[in-house]
């Protein structure tokens, strides 16, 4: 059996702080760079993209050496509901308020779970959203609209 | 050094740090409780509230949600099997077998008492050993940060958890993190990609929330979550003397092996806590009693652990050196609050350092009082299914971030951080010496710059006077032990006691 690369977290963790290091240089490369005595902004960032790439490629080497064949499984469904959980939350907080804000985010966050019972949803949300707005709105005092238009209830 | 505890007590018995004091341990214990976060997540998503407080305040309230979760942690590990935290895992072991043989009470006692014995030491070493230290630091040059700095990332890197070789590219990404946003000398923007938000570098809360909190949350939904709470009801039971007898001697030996590895960049309490049950095992007269119940191996670990997350802060306090995660926290913290960490603060702000040290022995005997007598509703807490916590902590994440800035922005990017630190913790990279590389990161390039300048460009500089040197020969040895091999299987073993988290 061939070995299975893209189950390797050697080479994957490689690959991906070999990237980020020479993107890291190519994008160095627009700022100054100075010299030892007098570092420009470039200097610092070029070095450290450097010695990230050289971990990356080691890492990349190891990972084809030893041959990992333990099949590496995402998980793609909590990380997206979360994710989107989050952007939606951002999303809406400027514009329809915090309470809308707050009721997507629980749902979208929900739904990334093993189980979604919508009841228990609903009151967590109820509950959590009524704590958020004593301690943020009405605690500290923060400048948030609740829904379009109302700051205070 | 009497009149600098007094000014500290009257500092934190104000009847307002008292209150924040006693909000900080409480939340921490509580969160601390609560399956699947950890102290980082706990600080992490708390700490954005306390950034409308006074800096004392918030400082103190962040210290007692430190080693709160961290005091929660040992309940959870001795109750259900299930360490509340890294630190813990090895309180499992034979906490969790007095459970079993109805002997709950005893060993929470037990613990909560050598936590306590150690917390106070502790603070007495802080006390001591922050103002000399502190002192001498304020001597050193340019030279001296960089290769302190140096040490302590890679010692973060090497001693930590995980392979040595991705701590360090952790590492090198935290200073690269750190580095975004305008350069302090020049005023270039580097990697700002246009976005005018990272223009002031990506925020604090962003990074530390989505690398601990959100990537953890991803990390707990995807494995199975079995959690059985083994004790229902926590009998009354003080111990007995015998069992007092028994653990006072490995208190005493834990709180030395914790307050020598807090000191150290990067051990911090998870590896102090198993050095000290490797230890107790070792001198043990009869070692196979460890792993079914051994009082001693309670005891132990819990000083270790405990002793090592006060001592911690002398390198934190005093040098602006965070050496774990946690005190990346700390240090961050007190950049928010418009402080400078480092040597200065003992002279400047001596209310501020001696407020924290007097409420940290304040804060570690509230949790006494707090924790033995409240076990039950602890206990009861263990019940909350993580489907309820889990959108919650999204919750405070998300509000978190956008109450720093009021900017969606941060959220987006939080999220953003979050699935880079879901790669990165499937790809085995622990995420802490990142955190550490972020918070030095700007700090070790002006040291760099000035030492480089003062040096017309001669690095030999750096080997030439005594105490950069020093430090750059404990690097060197740091990086030695990387490859000795007694030090790595000493790794594999501290990595593998059980599921964390």
């Amino acid at each position: 059996m061939k070995p299975n690369l893209l189950g390797s977290k050697d080479f994957l963790a490689g690959l991906l702080f070999l990237a980020i290091g020479a993107g890291a240089m190519v994008v160095a490369r627009g700022y100054h760079f100075g010299t030892a005595m007098r570092m420009g902004s470039g200097y610092f960032p070029t070095m450290l993209g450097g010695i990230l790439a050289a971990f990356g490629l080691f890492l990349v080497l190891r990972g084809i050496k030893t041959k990992e064949k333990a099949a590496l499984t995402w998980g793609w469904k909590p990380l997206a509901f979360i994710t989107v959980s989050m952007v939606l939350f951002g999303f809406l907080m400027t514009r329809l308020g915090l309470v809308p804000a707050l009721v997507a985010l629980f749902f979208a966050a929900a739904l990334g779970g093993r189980e979604f019972r919508f009841g228990e949803v609903l009151a967590l949300t109820a509950a959590m959203t009524a704590f958020a707005v004593g301690v943020f709105i009405y605690v500290l005092k923060l400048p948030y609209q609740l829904f379009p238009g109302i700051y205070f209830l | 050094m009497i009149e600098n505890l007094f000014l500290g007590f009257t500092v934190a018995l104000s009847l307002q740090n008292l209150a924040y004091c006693f909000a900080g341990v409480a939340l921490g214990t509580l969160i601390g409780v609560l399956p699947g976060i950890s102290p980082l997540v706990a600080i992490g998503m708390l700490f954005p509230l306390t950034f409308t407080l006074p800096p004392v305040a918030s400082l103190i309230m962040l210290a007692g949600i430190y080693y709160g979760a961290q005091y929660g942690g040992s309940t959870t590990a001795i109750l259900v099997n299930l360490p509340g935290e890294t630190a813990s895992a090895v309180t499992c072991l034979d906490g969790y077998q007095m459970a079993r043989q109805g002997r709950a009470g005893p060993a929470l006692a037990v613990a909560a008492l050598a936590s306590f014995f150690a917390g106070c030491v502790g603070t007495l070493l802080i006390a001591l050993v922050g103002p000399p230290l502190g002192e001498w630091a304020l001597a050193f040059g340019p030279w001296e940060y960089c290769a302190l700095m140096t040490m302590g990332l890679v010692g973060s890197a090497v001693l930590a958890r995980g392979d040595a070789v991705k701590g360090l590219a952790m590492v090198a990404l935290g200073l690269l993190l750190g580095l975004v946003g305008a350069d302090v000398n020049s005023g270039t923007v580097r990697y700002g990609f246009g976005v005018a938000e990272l223009f002031d570098g990506i925020g604090f809360t962003v990074i530390a929330v989505g690398l601990f909190a959100v990537a953890e949350i991803v990390m707990n939904l995807e494995s199975n979550e079995p959690r059985q709470v083994f004790t229902d009801k926590v009998p009354r039971l003080m111990p007995s003397r015998t069992d007092l007898k028994e653990a006072s001697w490995p208190t005493v030996r834990g709180t030395v092996v914790g307050a020598l590895f807090g000191i150290l960049p990067g051990t911090g309490p998870a590896l102090s806590s198993f050095a000290a049950y490797m230890l107790e095992k070792k001198i043990a007269t009869d070692p196979s009693r460890f792993g079914k119940g051994a009082i001693e191996g309670v005891a132990a670990p819990e000083a270790a652990n405990n002793a090592a997350a006060q001592t911690g802060f002398i390198p934190a306090l005093t040098l602006g050196i965070p050496g774990t995660a946690v005190m990346a926290l700390m240090i961050g913290a007190m950049v928010m609050q418009g402080l400078t960490p480092g040597p200065g603060v003992i002279a400047e702000k001596p209310e501020l350092f001696w407020g924290i040290v007097a409420s940290m022995w304040i804060g570690n005997l509230m949790l006494l009082v707090l924790n033995l007598p409240l076990v039950g509703l602890w206990v009861r807490l263990l019940r909350v299914p993580y489907r309820w916590l889990f959108p919650s902590i999204v919750m405070f994440c998300a509000l978190g971030n956008y109450s720093v800035s009021s900017n969606p922005v941060d959220v987006y990017l939080c999220a953003g951080i979050g699935v880079l630190g879901y790669v990165l913790a499937k790809l085995e990279c622990e995420p802490a010496p990142l955190l550490l590389g972020y918070v030095l990161g700007p700090l070790l390039e002006e040291h760099l710059r000035r030492a480089m300048l003062l040096a017309r460009g001669d690095p030999s500089t750096f080997f030439t006077r005594p105490i950069s040197l020093a430090f750059m020969i404990a690097t060197a040895l740091l990086l030695a032990a990387m490859i000795a091999p007694a030090l790595r299987a000493a790794r594999r073993l501290h990595k593998d006691p059980g599921p964390t988290e």
